[in-house]
């Protein structure tokens, strides 16, 4: 099943194909600046979404090959809604959301600039339904090229 | 008619995982005709916000000594253990 929402929102200048990053940081940093450069979010994003990462970590265990973690922050650092989003070229740590103590080597990573909690209410599962499908995320990661990533959602 | 099951939902920024996990439980409790009303909050929030629910449901630590029972659960988000996360929401419901 297609995942409408997320090809909608999902801005081809900020996917990163095969990132190589040294920690969380740098990652949430190059989404933001991305989204940031295409309008998306204003300068304060990136600040707010490292911050929140600090305090209220992302990271998500999905008891397969590869690990996710969809930073995110509050909703007046946005202008429009959209995604950003990486692969990795080798795993960088994020803390695990339910237990911050621990770490959880990621190799995907989204990045969500949200509005109001209701409007987008049908991004969130998809995003979901991606995170529980192993072979979206497998295409995720195989791909070289993004139309391959946006494809990969369809 | 029995009253609806209120449950607090609760994660970093009220906005996006509550969201996904609020949604899940209304829709999977309701295929059991169980009826609830679910409320997003913040972490920081549940404190003051928990008087009245019957169960605070929460993708991230909150403090320990509150009123309600409490399940912490990426279940909603990564699809694992998610059958036995609503068995226990059911059972903490009754």
């Amino acid at each position: 099943m297609p995942s409408q929402k997320i090809i909608e929102l999902l801005v081809p200048s900020a996917v990163c194909i095969q990132l190589v990053a040294d920690d969380s940081n740098q990652v949430i940093e190059t989404l933001a600046g991305r989204l940031f450069k295409a309008g998306f979010v204003h300068e304060s994003f990136a600040k707010a979404a490292l911050e929140r990462e600090s305090q209220m970590p992302t990271g998500l265990p999905l008891g397969g090959k590869y690990n996710a973690a969809i930073p995110h922050t509050d909703i007046e650092h946005v202008i429009k809604p959209a995604l950003a989003l990486a692969t990795l070229q080798k795993p960088v740590n994020f803390q695990n959301m339910i237990e911050p103590e621990t770490a959880v080597p990621v190799q995907l990573v989204i990045v969500m600039a949200l509005e109001q909690a209701k409007t987008q209410v049908e991004m969130l599962q998809e995003i979901a339904g991606v995170l529980q499908d192993a072979d979206i995320i497998e295409k995720l990661m195989n791909a070289r090229e993004i139309p391959r990533v946006f494809e990969a959602f369809s | 008619m029995a009253q609806p099951k209120r449950i607090l939902v609760a994660c970093g920024t009220a906005i996006a995982t509550s969201t996904v996990v609020a949604k899940s439980i209304e829709e999977e409790l309701k295929k059991r005709g169980i009826q609830v009303v679910t409320r997003q909050c913040k972490a920081t929030e549940v404190k003051g916000l928990e008087h009245g629910y019957d169960l605070i449901v929460t993708t991230t630590p909150l403090p320990k000594d509150l009123e309600v029972p409490v399940i912490q659960t990426l279940a909603f988000l990564t699809g694992i253990g998610k059958e036995a996360v609503i068995e226990q929401i059911v059972k903490a419901l009754e």
